[in-house]
């Protein structure tokens, strides 16, 4: 039997007085902090005394988003030569500095840190997913900044220093829900990727379809970066839904088409409607889609002089096998968005253009767009289209005109926030 | 005179590195600059832990994303719950919920508990699960592949658990820091500086732990684990105070990270964070008492340059840094450069974790 | 009645995937202590060579086939050139080789983005995998059946060449006592040259299974890999066995636990029945030698 020796002896004090130490002088820094602030907001350094604006693009270049991303900074870029072309803003030629969001909302709030204290930039344009939105949306609002965010999202959110140039929940879940109303769907299943936006559209999609008189047959979550979903799939074979709603995200979605055809459904059993399947993921499934649907808010199939000219534009300056895609062109829109804002204000001020913001217009690709002054949102055409053998989108359903931005459902007596 | 300057040599050297993160830094730097600064320590204290498992333990801790994650989740649900009010609920829960608060958030809304928390949850989930490995003699390959599945399921979790724990958007829009306003530069400088403190306060511990018995101790397990057996002792306690050590050490890294990114999320914490974390210990040298903090703050600084410069390339940077690296200088950058140099002697005790020969028995 | 058999058929199809996956890290591994981070892509290299085999061959029914054996060349060469470039250099330092092939994985999956693209490529089935066959409610796809199929047969051919083969016979040896197989004249360096292109090139052969349930994406090979290393610490070094029976274990129960509760739970709970497995069995479920030597 060996005696065991303490480990650690004659430095044991010394140990503690140097962590002691060290800690008291950290705290006592605690002490050089201001408790009574209210929150300076930071000055602004827009440089607007020469020829040139700064705008920053903050889009994920690398990371697994950089899939969608990459697509929306080519239409940012187009957007902002064409603008130079014609004169550029009051003026000014578009300066765009660029950055790469990594697919890290850390790194987004980051970068959108330094476009705005470090390169003065006067808006910023980007961000994808919610967590990249949410990451940003502090930052922009202690800077008093702008961001221009292009891509749907779940709504329930409204910040003064963003403009959200995608659809909220009422511009596109609910219109699908009330063309599936229409096509006489008596049961759903919810597929989605186990992630922020499929969760919270399924939670509006669940009360509405009650209100509606829609059974819910099924509801099924996979995590993000899982191709796998056969087994959730055997499900839907089992339920026989009318209609199979879906808001996989990404590249899952090839995994879950995959395993529908292989499980014997069809458009012709249980169709799918999609919010995340674009004419740029509809060829990258592996299988022959035609007959789905999706619900957006342009399809490059939108026939209008403004949409014509805007393919033409971007097929000449990325190659004329690139499709457009809804993303794409409400970026597109947003970088004209902002033109017409610091037109209508005659200033690049934040607060100049939030004052004039309402009712501010741009005759998009996807039809006339209008700002709504209150929440941020813009009045958007819901649209829902059937895929065709190209790949392209019939639209099938469209709404009344565009439908005003209701970004937390206030004019829907269905809808309670604090349900499950 | 001699040892005297190897005895004290490190502390001064620790000593230069404070006066430079503490008083030249926040002169010189722009706000946005220092908070970046502030991050970089915050992966500069988790890399002080892992130079102490994996330099000096031998132990590859590939999941201290876990711990940095553990640290920074208990960090923001204090921050939300500040931020929320007294009687409020973090927003997110009545946007993706039903609108009611877990009963185990509601310990958080104490500062004294979160901090306590901070030290204490990851020392016991790293005491269980080391436990668990350790006295069952899992180590090398097997210990490292362990702990990154740890991190993705970790990262999985939380993705899922969006009404508890805010999925994959993590926890983000803080306003208070105990009280001081975290949109006010002063006080953004200051959390800086708690935290750079606390990397020093941590290369203070590790320079004693190093001095002391265990220190020797831990380096003798990794070399020759059956001798230390013999001699009476539990290799696997020494290897299960380490591993707690640096588990306490990443989350400390994390609960600062939080209100300095301003956001903790599943990205922040995953597979892919954890080896970030590694990458800055394997360049400045794993077994060094400052090359762990070093690389790490080089690496970060690395990270937000480089890709400001290179967008698109960063990733072959990092790919590139692991191969180089331990290929080439396993013994990190630093001890690379003053070998060159002639300044170092090489020691024994910092040679790289040498394999055991195939053959040995346990 | 499909609360069992869907998870049980689902299960034993990824579980057959795993088992590709995890044939040539135990394999490796087993021999040579070498933990391989970037086997994930050599699966990914092969579901990239499934990809282009069908720009060529544009009768899907044939390319699949014939992407079989290209796959297993392509991804055995990329092992074979990581070995000599890399992994030979490092043999005194098993962990450390982890930590490069780590950068190696990194690299690579950027490189796969820069060439194909971010956006995946599809792959598409050939049509004698189209269809599927009734099982007590479950529509049990070919596809499945094909994968389990591919799997069995890699396992005979991998077995029989263990077996039977002087290459087999030396790279058992080289497992059991290396030293004492190098005294008897077998050449150890060029055994495990081998048995890095044979272990890579069956992770290009998963590759294409894996192609026909999602495509290729260059994050495809991260999807597989943690569960297929758990499948090697718990079916145990040295033997085929240990990793077949972990293989379709970890599969099934994965299957199960995410058919009771979700995909996400199901991973946790997977991790976690590992750990617990480790506590009654630190060595795994067969092992020619202790874990301790790791």
């Amino acid at each position: 039997m060996i005696e065991r020796l303490p480990l650690v002896h004659h430095s044991r004090s010394r140990l503690a007085a140097g962590a002691v130490l060290a800690l008291t002088v950290s705290l006592g820094l605690a002490a050089c902090g201001n408790k009574d602030s209210e929150g300076s907001s930071a000055k602004s350094c827009v440089d607007t005394s020469g020829d040139t604006i700064k705008l920053g693009f903050l889009n994920s270049t690398s990371g697994a988003m950089a899939i969608s991303e990459q697509t929306v900074r080519d239409s940012l870029t187009l957007a902002a030569e064409e603008i130079n072309a014609d004169g550029g803003i009051l003026g000014k030629e578009i300066e765009f500095v660029e950055e790469d969001g990594a697919s890290d909302p850390a790194i987004f709030a980051e970068k959108i840190e330094k476009l705005l204290t470090g390169d003065c930039v006067a808006a910023v344009f980007g961000g994808w997913t919610s967590a990249s939105r949410k990451a940003m949306l502090p930052v922009v609002e202690a800077n008093n900044g702008l961001l221009f965010y292009p891509v749907q999202y779940e709504g329930l959110e409204a910040s003064e220093n963003i403009y959200y140039t995608g659809a909220t929940t009422n511009q596109q879940i609910i219109p699908a829900m009330e063309f599936l109303a229409d096509e006489g769907v008596e049961t759903l299943f919810l597929a989605g990727s186990d992630y922020v936006f499929p969760r919270t559209a399924n939670k509006i999609i669940k009360q509405y379809a009650e209100e509606l008189g829609i059974e819910i047959v099924g509801e099924e979550y996979v995590p993000l970066d899982d191709d796998d979903w056969t087994t959730q799939v055997a499900k839907i074979v089992e339920a026989e839904p009318d209609f199979v709603f879906n808001t996989i995200n990404g590249s899952s979605n090839v995994g879950f088409i995959k395993a529908y055809y292989e499980q014997g459904l069809s458009p012709e059993t249980s169709p799918i409607i999609s919010v995340s399947i674009a004419e740029e993921e509809a060829p990258a499934m592996g299988k022959d889609v035609t007959g789905q649907y999706a619900a957006w808010n342009y399809f490059q199939s939108v026939e209008s002089p403004a949409n014509a000219t805007f393919i033409e534009a971007f097929q000449d300056r990325f190659g004329s096998e690139r499709p457009t895609s809804d993303p794409m062109e409400a970026a597109y829109t947003s970088l004209y968005l902002y033109k017409n804002l610091v037109e209508a204000a005659d200033s690049f001020d934040v607060d100049d253009i939030n004052e004039s913001a309402d009712g501010v217009t741009f005759e998009a690709p996807e039809g006339l767009v209008t700002i709504d002054g209150d929440n941020h949102h813009i009045a958007k055409t819901a649209l829902i289209g059937r895929i065709n053998s190209d790949n392209q989108f019939d639209v099938v359903w469209s709404s009344d005109g565009p439908i005003e931005p209701d970004p937390f459902l206030e004019g829907y007596s269905w809808w309670d926030a604090s349900a499950e | 005179m001699k040892s005297a300057v190897r005895t004290f040599g490190p502390l001064v050297a620790i000593a230069v590195l404070a006066v430079l993160l503490l008083v030249v830094a926040p002169s010189v730097l722009s706000p946005f600059r220092l908070n970046n600064l502030g991050k970089y320590c915050c992966w500069a204290i988790a890399a002080v832990g892992i130079g102490l498992a994996w330099g000096r333990g031998g132990m590859l801790v590939m999941g201290q994303g876990v711990f940095f994650g553990i640290g920074g989740y208990a960090m923001a649900m204090h921050l939300k719950l500040e931020a929320a009010g007294p009687e409020g609920i973090p927003d997110f829960m009545l946007l993706y919920g039903d609108g009611t608060m877990p009963g185990w958030w509601e310990p958080f809304r104490s500062g004294a508990f979160t901090l306590f928390a901070i030290v204490a949850l990851p020392a016991v989930a790293a005491a269980i699960l080391g436990w668990a490995i350790f006295k069952r003699k899992v180590k090398g390959a097997y210990f490292a592949i362990l702990t990154q599945a740890m991190a993705v399921v970790f990262a999985t979790l939380l993705i899922a658990t969006i009404q508890e724990t805010g999925g994959f958007n993590g926890l983000n829009q803080f306003t208070f820091f105990f009280g001081y306003n975290l949109y006010d530069p002063v006080n953004k400088r200051m959390v800086y500086s708690i935290t750079a403190g606390l990397l020093i306060a941590c290369l203070v511990v590790v320079w004693q732990l190093y001095r002391s018995r265990f220190g020797e101790l831990l380096v003798a397990t990794r070399d020759a684990e059956e001798r230390v057996r013999f001699l009476g002792h539990d290799p696997a306690n020494v290897k299960l105070a380490a591993f707690v050590i640096a588990a306490v050490m990443a989350s400390i890294g994390g609960a600062m990270f939080a209100p300095i990114a301003g956001i903790i999320s599943p990205s922040d914490v995953d597979a892919t964070a954890s080896i970030f974390l590694i990458a800055g210990v394997a360049l400045g040298g794993r077994a060094l008492l400052l090359g762990p903090a070093l690389g790490a703050l080089a690496v970060g600084y690395g990270r937000s340059t480089l890709s400001e410069q290179f967008p698109d390339q960063w990733t072959y940077f990092l790919g590139a840094l692991f191969i180089v690296v331990i290929l080439m200088f396993p013994a990190g950058l630093i001890s690379a450069a003053g070998r060159a140099a002639g300044l170092l002697r090489p020691r024994r005790r910092v040679r790289p974790t040498a394999a055991r020969p195939a053959g040995a028995t346990s | 009645m499909d609360s069992f058999t869907t998870p049980l058929l689902a299960g034993t199809a990824t579980g057959a995937l795993l088992l590709i996956a995890a044939l040539g890290l135990a394999l490796t591994f087993g021999q040579m202590g070498v933990i391989n981070m970037a086997h994930g892509e050599f699966l990914m290299a092969g579901a990239y060579t499934a990809f282009l085999t069908q720009q060529v061959i544009s009768n899907t029914d044939i390319s699949i086939l014939v992407a079989i054996p290209v796959a297993f060349v392509v991804a055995g060469l990329l092992g074979l050139l990581l070995e000599m470039t890399v992994i030979s250099w490092m043999y005194r330092r098993p962990l450390d080789t982890l930590l490069v092939t780590v950068g190696v994985s990194l690299v690579l999956q950027q490189l796969a983005k820069d060439i194909f693209g971010a956006q995946g490529d599809p792959v598409e089935s050939p049509g004698w995998l189209d269809g599927n066959v009734d099982v007590f409610g479950y529509n049990w796809p070919y596809r499945q059946m094909f994968t389990i199929v591919l799997a069995l047969v890699s396992l005979c051919v991998l077995a029989a060449l263990l077996k039977y083969s002087s290459f087999g016979r030396q790279i058992r040896a080289t497992v059991q006592n290396r030293d004492l197989a190098e005294t008897v004249g077998v050449r150890t360096r060029v055994v495990d040259r081998l048995t890095f292109f044979l272990g890579s090139g069956l992770a290009g052969v998963g590759g294409v299974a894996v192609s026909l349930i999602s495509g290729t994406n260059p994050r495809l090979g991260t999807t597989y890999i943690i569960s297929a290393f758990l499948v090697v610490v718990a079916g145990g070094l040295g033997q085929l066995k240990g990793t077949v029976i972990a293989a379709f274990a970890v599969g099934i129960a994965t299957a199960f636990f995410a058919d009771w509760t979700s995909a996400s739970m199901a991973q946790v709970a997977t991790f976690a029945l590992v750990v617990v497995f480790l506590q009654l069995r630190p060595q795994g479920l067969f092992t020619v030698r202790s874990r301790g030597l790791a």
